[in-house]
């Protein structure tokens, strides 16, 4: 934590920013002010506006109201090139160079210095080892991008960004494809370039690493502000209690009104995964869920709950770890293997991974199961249009035939048919990753309600959800993630609210 | 108008604009219409349209499949020339009959489509890159086969797939009726359909979905493959003779070109057979139109062109806000 702090006046201020797109209302009067020299976090759940805010700030999005000002004058950041002219520079999550380039092209890209139209590529050399100097960072800069790590990229990115006399300088979950070591060394970074007086916005999803390197933290909560807090000053309960919206004391209100209705699985268990490691995504994790059991996958975004489900369906591939169903070890090398063995996994990704935009919602509904019996196999038009009008029926999929691209559903609707597309194979094993997002209110209870039904029907479930109130409604047992990796395991009296808040926000009995 | 046509699919188009070609024809061209009874076989401009199509027809059915998956294949005219090629010199050199010649000739361009599929299914090749290997070796291999000879032959048995009559009509018409029966059967009685358009649509989707992408791009490589071999053997049977250096020559790009006028977009996805016929039926008819009105030969690019560019604007969702043209159903 960077020491008492010098009230220096605001470098950046936003007032009153609103953003809105069709049907939602993404950022309400947001304020947010970044003082020169600090490191400053924005926090908040998963479509808090955070990245919102961040692409008003940088000219992605026109704001729809408010005000920013740049050292006292008022500022229109049109497009990011523009952002940048004006002193905001961005470092994203995935570095956006050019990996085939050298280090000291990626930096002066675009701004090469010239004399008589040529490039004078030493004055561009010194001119980068120089702004690598001023992170403390000493490597080839002849050589390609692409021969140093993800974190030198990262540095290389930040240089670039500062090269262009950058005030304020936008980190965007840039620690995200880090190791441990990677994050010290850009955390140096960081606190170099705050003693050089720049502003930073910093944005991630570990608490760690915010309470770590960070003076300063804005929270905000479905695009309004809740706050702003000096870090020294919260601890990661409040932190995580303004972040999901629920006073303490309404946790410990909240505590009292969780009805365990479920029934205590007491069935064989039908997937055991043990130790699975995936390095620099996720890892170790231990996981069991018994037949009609539903296991709440807890955790903020990014601590490793979907990629654990992606292991576990084959998507993603384990350096290490075994994974056992109904005590058999197995393989699972793709997601067909997975779907052979009884798996189903309902993606958070509706558009990448879920919907086939183009074939009607018959045709999204059948997929799975026609893909587990062979294309050799194919499943009657008439059975086809038994499939989708049951469903259609049973999960109040809004639409007048079955026959309509998936597309011009809406959200809600999409992700029914998907829900559709898994039930409709059969599963035992269903992997739920974010079910109910975007999805609304009356949608999200019928949803859940079905969850429940399948469990009482011995299927086993795993749930993953941002929404803390769903897991524990939902959930006869949770597994809490942080940091990528388990931290603990909730069952009967603890689970609720509180111990899960506590869990997530301090990692259990460690550190 | 427009928007009800367009509601009946996206060949609609192909379908118009080969009668505003026919059309066209009607007025301007005396005769084109007519067709008279030769020595009980049917003769005219409609037959003549038909019969010369049929090499394009048959190779666009293929192409139509492997574009859906999202790839292309740019080698279907190397491998009508390699086919073309065997056939000749097994009628040559071996004597062989005819069922051993379409069985070895059918190995062959299954061969050359497992080649392609290995390459883009297996090996990730980006399918423009994996096809262009063959479309630049296999013509190479056609011309080594038959020592950069064209090969002439007499076989009638072989020569009637490209130049026979059944009932009156070409034979090769046949041969694209079968062959679209069998595309049509074989991918919409199975589900194969369905996972060729799932893959080209989403194939992110398709994966999780447990579609097994290898399987579906093999087999639409080397379906294709064979559609080509077909259409190497009628454009070989027509002549009589193997031309290595010209059979199906520029052939892959006539082909694509009548698969996206027939309304299969290049970007994969839902996928029309009969569209990717009148395709290469609106193609045809151009250049038949431009010989008989008489113009240059070098003319009917260009109007080619021309066509081709009006029906992809007809078909860009961009170009049609901005004209406001009622948008096109999916």
């Amino acid at each position: 934590m960077g020491g008492p702090l010098i009230v220096s006046s605001a470098l950046l201020e936003m007032r009153g920013i609103d953003k809105s797109f069709p049907g939602v209302k993404a950022l309400d009067s947001v304020d947010f002010t970044l003082r020169s020299g600090e490191i400053h976090a924005l926090m908040g759940e998963n479509g808090a506006g955070k990245s919102t805010l961040i692409k008003v700030l940088t000219g992605v999005f026109p704001k729809d109201g408010g005000s920013i000002a740049l050292e006292g004058k008022l500022i229109h950041p049109r497009t990011p090139l523009h952002a940048q002219t004006l002193g905001i520079s961005t470092v994203y999550q995935e570095v956006n160079l050019v990996p085939t380039l050298s280090v000291a092209e990626n930096i002066f890209l675009g701004r090469e210095p010239t004399r008589f139209g040529s490039i004078q590529w030493r004055r561009m050399k010194a001119a980068s080892e120089q702004a690598l100097a001023k992170l403390d960072i000493q490597i080839n800069v002849g050589r390609l991008l692409s021969s140093y790590s993800i974190a030198i990229q990262q540095m290389v990115a930040i240089a670039r960004a500062v090269e262009i006399e950058a005030q304020v300088l936008v980190l965007d979950e840039p620690t995200s494809s880090l190791d441990k070591d990677e994050v010290r060394q850009l955390f140096a970074v960081m606190q170099k370039l705050k003693s050089q007086g720049l502003g930073i916005l910093f944005v991630s999803h570990f608490l760690d690493q915010v309470f770590e390197v960070s003076d300063r933290i804005t929270i905000l909560r479905n695009g309004r502000l809740v706050g702003e807090r000096q870090t020294s000053s919260i601890t990661r309960l409040q932190l995580v209690s303004m972040m999901i919206g629920k006073s303490e004391d309404e946790v410990a209100v909240m505590a009292s009104h969780n009805v365990r209705d479920l029934p205590t699985a007491t069935g064989e268990p039908f997937l055991t995964a043990t130790g699975l490691t995936k390095r620099g995504s996720v890892g170790p994790v231990d996981l069991q869920v018994r037949k009609g059991e539903v296991v709440g996958l807890a955790g903020l975004l990014g601590s490793g709950r979907t990629e654990t489900a992606q292991i576990i369906f084959g998507v993603e591939h384990p350096d290490q770890g075994t994974i056992h169903v109904e005590g058999q070890p197995v393989r699972i090398s793709n997601p067909r293997k997975a779907i052979r063995l009884g798996f189903g996994f309902l993606s958070e990704d509706r558009k990448m991974a879920g919907i086939i935009p183009n074939l009607s919602i018959r045709e999204n509904i059948v997929l799975a199961l026609q893909a587990n019996r062979g294309w050799l196999r194919k499943i009657s038009q008439r059975q086809q249009q038994e499939l989708a009008d049951r469903y259609i029926k049973a999960l109040k999929i809004a639409t007048p035939d079955a026959d309509k691209p998936i597309s011009q559903l809406s959200g809600g609707n999409q992700q029914k048919v998907l829900l559709a597309r898994w039930l409709a194979s059969q599963p035992k094993l269903l992997i739920l990753d974010e079910p109910t997002r975007g999805v609304d209110v009356g949608a999200k209870a019928e949803i859940e309600g079905l969850v429940y039904q399948m469990c009482a029907d011995g299927m086993a479930i795993l749930f993953i959800s941002s929404e803390l109130d769903e897991l524990l409604r939902d959930s006869s047992r949770l597994v809490v993630m942080r940091d990528r990796k388990k931290v603990g395991e909730l069952s009967g009296d603890r689970l609720n609210s509180a111990e899960l808040m506590n869990t997530i926000a301090a990692g259990g009995n460690e550190r | 108008m427009n928007a009800r046509l367009s509601r009946l699919g996206p060949w609609v188009w192909a379908v118009v604009s080969l009668a505003l070609i026919l059309v066209f024809n009607l007025v301007f061209t005396p005769g084109f219409f007519s067709i008279q009874a030769r020595d009980g076989h049917f003769y005219g401009s409609l037959i003549d349209i038909a019969n010369r199509a049929a090499p394009v027809m048959l190779v666009a059915l293929g192409m139509t499949l492997v574009i859906a998956t999202g790839g292309i294949d740019l080698s279907v005219g190397a491998t009508m020339s390699i086919v073309g090629s065997v056939a000749a010199l097994m009628v040559t050199k071996g004597h062989s009959p005819l069922a051993a010649i379409l069985t070895a000739c059918l190995f062959v361009a299954l061969a050359l489509g497992a080649w392609n599929g290995i390459l883009v299914a297996v090996f990730k090749i980006q399918p423009i890159v994996a096809t262009l290997i063959l479309m630049v070796s296999g013509r190479g291999i056609a011309q080594l086969l038959t020592d950069g000879q064209i090969i002439q032959f007499h076989d009638p048995s072989l020569a009637y797939i490209g130049s026979g009559f059944l009932f009156k009509i070409p034979f090769s018409i046949t041969v694209v009726v079968i062959v679209l029966l069998i595309t049509a059967a074989v991918t919409r009685l199975t589900a194969m359909g369905l996972f060729i358009e799932s893959v080209g649509d989403n194939p992110t989707a398709s994966r999780y979905s447990g579609i097994d992408i290898r399987t579906v791009q093999l087999f639409a490589y080397a379906f294709c493959a064979i559609c080509a071999g077909m259409a190497g053997l009628v454009a070989t049977a027509n002549t009589s003779a193997a031309d290595a250096n010209n059979t199906g020559l520029n052939l892959e790009l006539d082909a694509i070109l009548a698969v996206v006028i027939g309304g299969t977009k290049l970007t994969g996805g839902r996928y029309q057979l009969i569209g990717s016929i009148f395709g290469a039926l609106v193609i045809q008819s151009l250049t038949t139109t431009i010989l008989t009105k008489g113009l240059a030969i070098e003319f009917t690019l260009v109007v080619k062109a021309l066509t081709v560019l009006a029906v992809c604007l007809l078909q860009s969702p961009q170009f049609r806000t901005k004209f406001r043209l009622p948008a096109r159903s999916k």
